[in-house]
């Protein structure tokens, strides 16, 4: 579904992503771990097309189409999903309003008839129920006034609400109380099948107890540096990111 | 709210397809207009055309020679080509005019210059229940809902028939909330009005339906000079909705209105307006010039609320404006002023407190894009007996790029100890982060940015029935087109 080879990216004169390669295919879960700054949020952004991040090399694939000729709402419309790290507020727009605008917008593109009211009304109930989330909560205005739990699951809503191809989650578990962690994993476990997948940008191990990824990676200064599987993480967790950055940057020496 | 009515209002929201100004057509009917300049026999002749009575005559002759001492006030942050006002037309009539019971009797051309306003007159009647007035170009040509009014006493006509049929009503109060010296603009308006729209609501009677009142400019180099006089009487409620369009042209058209709100004690009006006058074009060639004086005066625990949104005119010089002189009475101002391109506007209100507790609320948003400049100019005045009042402003400004400008007039005058003055004012930005994110959810950047100035203006658009949200809603968005680069 995703390929990327030898990304390249950074911001203006700093390059962040220094030959980055990951494929993920449909039905697949990728965990990305790394240690602060190793371009794990830049990953995400130049996948979901932010205009700030350059890209000077390399390829990214989805569904066998170059993404980077295609505006960040293309990209939207071709099934990208990107959950926030920090989610903007945008005064005045209540969060019906705001997820109505995005599907119809996305079926317009796709030449595809409106969401009828009803319809969508349906639908909201029954992600609303998946995902625990109180009435109330759609006529309230997006992200404004909201706690970071909040915040985080009105993502994840508007997640299920779009069903996208490729769901990429950048360090949604931050911030999050143990419960509204379990709510959204339980949320993403649920939205998961054969057809879509999820790649899930981490810095710690803890939201990889409710959803289990079927490959875990390294990020470290810009590279993909040790990939494996879910016992990766266990290990990250229990000895810390040293043992593997300290042979990586013998290697680059 | 309840989320159901919230989602259905969302729903109501349509895209916008078209980019232009697209109002900007003229209509092919014939009129009856006069040669143009302003003289004392110019005056004679609107008077004579309208059959009116003397004392009309007199008011306008006094109107006139009052306006020959005056100068056109030059204080507003606003730069302009004074108009010749010997270059305007002072008297432009549809020549069928029509005196009309019900609008199928109305001119095919001028039906079909309503159902491109987007104003289906038909299905207002039938599903908004509202009457709606029309003046086109100065005179009223078509009132409906009248015989409906007229069960309840509501007088509903144009301000040429109140003359005739009202004229106790009119000698009244005409000029009584605007003096007719009160400014160089109310002066030419006194002299030349030609029509406009007229409504008195009975004691205790509250209005069964909106009231509307469109304005439209069609002739070439005429000036519109409507007058409109609404009195509510005791204890009486009244919404009244007005609504402006112009065609394109290249030259500057001139209006200057007055508008005289009376409500007496315990009685509750509402006005709104959504202006779209002709906003010139790209370069700042055309458009209207705008000056307007609207005022309105409480008695006794009354209330007075205006709504504008406002997003055409080449120049506004506009403070709709709210004297509280009974006590306990209150005053309100709800407000979105759009200047795009080459705009400008010097726009806000006054809040005069003469009785006691009273209360006054002004929120105003303006919206910057291009190389506009929007001002913001209130005036919050407390006088010595007006004890324990109060006022809040909110006066947000939000700018898009980096060519426009956006200033703050707030004057405050507080005369006693025991009255309260809250004054809150923002200017913020669209933010990228704000746009990006939008685009991430699939919607492109001109729709986002209509998604953001909605959500920015909806304390203002939440104050407008229904039907007139959404038009107000969709105006902002054409007006505001393009404003991205």
């Amino acid at each position: 579904m995703l390929k990327i080879k030898n990304l390249k990216a950074g911001v203006e004169e700093n390059q962040i992503l220094k030959g980055l390669n990951l494929t993920v295919k449909a039905g697949e879960i990728h965990a990305i771990m790394g240690p602060n700054g190793s371009g794990k949020s830049t990953l995400s952004a130049v996948i979901a097309g932010n205009e700030n991040y350059e890209v000077e090399e390399g390829s990214i694939e989805f569904e066998d189409e170059d993404l980077l000729d295609l505006s960040p709402e293309e990209r939207a419309h071709k099934g990208v999903f990107l959950s926030f790290q920090y989610p903007v507020e945008i005064p005045g727009i209540s969060v019906s309003n705001f997820i109505k605008t995005s599907i119809n917008e996305r079926r317009k593109a796709l030449g595809i008839e409106k969401l009828s009211t009803p319809d969508l009304l349906k639908l909201m109930r029954e992600k609303m129920e998946l995902l625990s989330i109180k009435k109330g909560y759609l006529s309230r205005n997006m992200n404004e006034g909201f706690s970071g739990g909040e915040k985080k699951r009105n993502e994840i809503f508007q997640m299920a609400m779009l069903s996208p191809k490729l769901s990429i989650l950048d360090e949604t578990d931050s911030g999050l109380d143990i419960d509204a962690l379990r709510i959204v994993a339980n949320g993403v476990n649920k939205l998961k099948s054969k057809d879509n997948a999820t790649i899930i940008i981490t810095h710690y191990q803890r939201l990889l107890d409710y959803i289990t990824p079927d490959y875990v990676h390294v990020l470290y200064n810009g590279r993909i540096i040790k990939s494996g599987s879910k016992e990766l993480a266990h290990e990250l967790e229990s000895k810390g990111y040293d043992w593997i950055t300290k042979e990586a940057d013998k290697e680059w020496a | 709210m309840s989320e159901k009515k919230q989602l259905s209002e969302d729903i109501l929201l349509e895209e916008v397809t078209s980019a232009e100004y697209k109002y900007g057509f003229t209509t092919k009917i014939e009129s009856d207009t006069i040669p143009k300049g302003l003289t004392e026999k110019v005056v004679r002749t609107i008077s004579a055309k309208k059959n009116e009575p003397d004392w009309m005559l007199d008011y306008r002759l006094n109107a006139y020679n009052a306006w020959l001492k005056m100068d056109e006030p030059d204080w507003a942050n606003v730069e302009y080509e004074k108009p010749n006002y010997q270059d305007v037309i002072y008297y432009s009539a549809p020549k069928q005019k029509p005196v009309l019971d019900s609008l199928d009797d109305l001119d095919p051309e001028m039906k079909k210059t309503f159902d491109k306003l987007g104003i289906s007159i038909d299905e207002q009647n039938r599903l908004a229940n509202v009457a709606v007035d029309i003046v086109m170009d100065s005179v009223s040509v078509a009132t409906s809902f009248k015989k409906t009014l007229a069960e309840k006493g509501i007088i509903f006509c144009s301000i040429s028939d109140a003359i005739k049929n009202h004229p106790k009503l009119v000698k009244k109060y005409l000029s009584s909330v605007v003096p007719v010296r009160d400014n160089f603009f109310s002066a030419l308006n006194s002299a030349v009005f030609s029509d406009g729209s007229f409504c008195y609501i009975p004691k205790g009677v509250k209005c069964p339906m909106e009231l509307s009142t469109y304005f439209r400019i069609n002739e070439a180099g005429t000036g519109q000079f409507e007058r409109t006089l609404l009195i509510a009487d005791e204890g009486s409620q009244v919404s009244y909705l007005e609504g402006c369009t112009a065609p394109m042209r290249d030259e500057n058209q001139l209006h200057a209105a007055v508008v005289e709100l009376v409500a007496l004690d315990n009685a509750d009006i509402k006005y709104s307006t959504v202006q779209n006058w002709y906003p010139g074009d790209k370069n700042g060639k055309g458009g209207v010039f705008n000056f307007v004086t609207k005022r309105g005066i409480c008695h006794k625990n009354a209330k007075i609320s205006w709504t504008q949104v406002e997003t055409g005119s080449a120049v506004t010089w506009k403070y709709p404006s709210c004297i509280l002189k009974g006590d306990n009475s209150i005053g309100e101002f709800f407000s979105v002023a759009v200047t795009n391109n080459l705009q400008q506007a010097d726009t806000g209100t006054k809040m005069i407190h003469l009785g006691k507790n009273t209360k006054s609320t002004i929120i105003a948003k303006g919206i910057s894009a291009g190389k506009s400049n929007g001002n913001y100019r209130g005036l919050v005045s407390i006088s010595k007996g007006a004890t324990n009042s109060r006022n809040f402003s909110q006066c947000d400004s939000l700018l898009m790029g980096d060519k426009c400008g956006s200033h703050t007039f707030p004057y405050i005058e507080v005369r006693n100890k025991s009255s309260q003055v809250e004054h809150e004012a923002t200017t913020s930005k669209v933010g990228e982060d704000q746009i990006f994110y939008c685009n991430q959810r699939g919607i492109g950047t001109e729709a986002a940015i209509a998604l953001i100035v909605n959500g920015y203006c909806k304390d203002v658009l939440n104050q407008l029935p229904m039907e007139f949200a959404v038009e107000a809603q969709k105006l902002l968005e054409i007006s505001l087109e393009g404003s991205v680069g």
